[in-house]
């Protein structure tokens, strides 16, 4: 169901040959998913990567593509759900940056993540938050969610600029209740986050 | 003082210990999973508690500047209660994860033979995953409990470097030396070792493989209490390179056997509270503070 990779999900050439042989292994036998993401960072890498992603979450990510790619819209989000289910939160949000390139074309997941994405956005762990308010929950999160996702980053400090397509699912609704966050917090003395004050001015 | 503490419990702690913690020089820590007080009657409870420590404890850790490890294990405890006992089918998928450093913590509690069982299976388990061992001794007949710990480890034929046998005493201690494995020591406010029994037996028996620990917990403990040792080996006479060997050097090399420490102090791997993290190009510091409005 993966026609091509998107270039954010590219490594570096020896990072790939480190990843080729697992996902030989995925594509060979998905039961070793679960092993394979948990041992990545050690075998392939670790920190920034070449195209803006983490090595590992890409690396991670990768293997998730792979075990998916064979599989229809159910099983892969199936998959999904198990695979962030016995993650811990790294992998998780390698579940999170996957999602896009899961959704892609006809054969897509669809909607069949959204419960992925609003369990991340229960977490206080910012690194969820800000992978979870990527491009997928742009185009499947329902609007109340949508909106609750961007005022969580403004009150943990995840920059806007993490949520994907903000100007262009933004609306009245969203304003207001971040015009309300800035009164809130003007009325306690505290600063307001400047994420919130440059949304409210544009 | 740099300090690593190889084993505390700050799930049980709270954010101000944290803070006190790093301004006393502590920045890498090892929680052991453990008994909650509170028995637990399913394995979900325990998968719950596993993943906090891999996901929320860390992420909390890393906040106040420390780099959080846990070692993963069924409890001596809980493995009396059968209710419990799946949790061993869930232990492999934990214990192939980054944050994992070791098996632990394992060991007796009572004695019994289901406790006896579950640590065999969990020392072989350390075995088929490459993982050291963090063995738990009895605070109830604690000589017998030692001797016999490491008779089961010696049958199981885990290399000793590799085997960390805890809160050891003066009555203890020269069984886990001969038997070649590390000794740990936790030292309390008022139960197990305090800080001047612990520099006595540094002296006695030198500063090699020996791991000194708060066990800080939800009972009466100190978090600050490596650092406390710290202070009365050096007013025992040690210099600061010996403190800096028992307090850093030590658990750096006991846990880095597992080849999944991660460190920001340029030994190693560097990841945990020193690198930035990347979203969609944004530029977001792992351990960035979060408001828990």
């Amino acid at each position: 169901m993966i026609a091509d990779i998107d270039a954010k999900l590219l490594l570096g050439t020896d990072q790939e040959e480190r990843l080729a042989p697992l996902l030989t292994e995925v594509r060979r036998d998905p039961a070793t998913l679960t092993r394979h993401v948990a041992r990545a960072a050690r075998v392939v890498g670790r920190g920034p990567g070449p195209y803006g992603h983490r090595v590992e979450d890409v690396a991670r990510a990768r293997l998730l593509l792979a075990a998916c790619e064979t599989l229809g819209p159910q099983a892969a989000a199936d998959v999904v759900a198990e695979q962030y289910g016995s993650g811990d939160a790294d992998e998780r949000r390698a579940v999170l940056i996957a999602l896009p390139a899961l959704d892609a074309g006809p054969e897509g997941i669809g909607d069949a993540a959204v419960p992925v994405v609003l369990d991340a956005l229960r977490t206080n762990d910012t690194r969820l938050v800000a992978a979870a308010m990527g491009p997928y929950a742009a185009e499947h999160l329902p609007d109340d969610a949508w909106r609750h996702g961007v005022l969580k980053c403004l009150f943990t400090g995840v920059p806007l600029a993490a949520v994907a397509h903000l100007e262009a699912r933004r609306d009245a609704e969203l304003d207001r209740m971040v015009r309300a966050l800035a009164d809130e917090r003007r009325a306690a003395g505290r600063d307001v986050p400047d994420d919130a004050t440059r949304l409210l001015a544009r | 003082m740099r300090i690593f503490d190889p084993h505390i419990h700050m799930t049980s702690r709270t954010t101000d210990d944290y803070e006190a913690m790093y301004a006393a020089g502590v920045r890498a820590v090892v929680e052991p999973a453990f008994w909650l007080g509170q028995p637990r009657t399913s394995v979900g409870s325990f998968v719950d508690y596993f993943d906090g420590l891999l996901g929320w404890e860390r992420f909390r850790a890393s906040q106040f500047g420390i780099a959080h490890h846990a070692t993963i294990a069924l409890n001596p405890k809980e493995a009396n209660d059968p209710r419990c006992l799946g949790v061993l089918d869930v232990l492999p998928r934990y214990l192939e994860k980054d944050g994992v450093v070791a098996v632990g913590e394992i060991g007796f509690d009572s004695m019994t033979d289901a406790e006896e069982t579950v640590m065999v299976r969990q020392l072989e388990l350390a075995g088929e995953h490459d993982l050291p061992v963090m063995v738990h001794t009895p605070h109830r007949d604690k000589v017998a409990g030692t001797r016999r710990t490491l008779e089961i480890v010696q049958q199981v034929g885990l290399p000793p470097e590799r085997v960390l046998v805890d809160h050891l005493n003066e009555k203890t201690v020269d069984l886990v030396d001969d038997a070649g494995c590390w000794a740990g020591f936790s030292v309390y406010p008022d139960t197990k070792m305090d800080e001047d029994r612990m520099v006595a037996i540094l002296e006695r028996r030198g500063l090699d493989r020996v791991l000194v620990n708060s066990a800080a917990d939800w009972g009466r403990s100190d978090p600050l209490k490596t650092y406390r040792t710290g202070q009365a080996m050096l007013a025992g006479g040690y210099t600061d390179d010996d403190v800096d060997r028992v307090l850093w050097r030590n658990p750096v090399a006991f846990y880095g056997q597992s080849g999944r420490l991660l460190l920001d102090d340029g030994s190693l791997d560097a990841t945990v509270g020193a690198s930035a993290a990347d979203f969609e190009g944004n530029t977001l510091q792992r351990g960035e503070p979060v408001g828990l409005a």
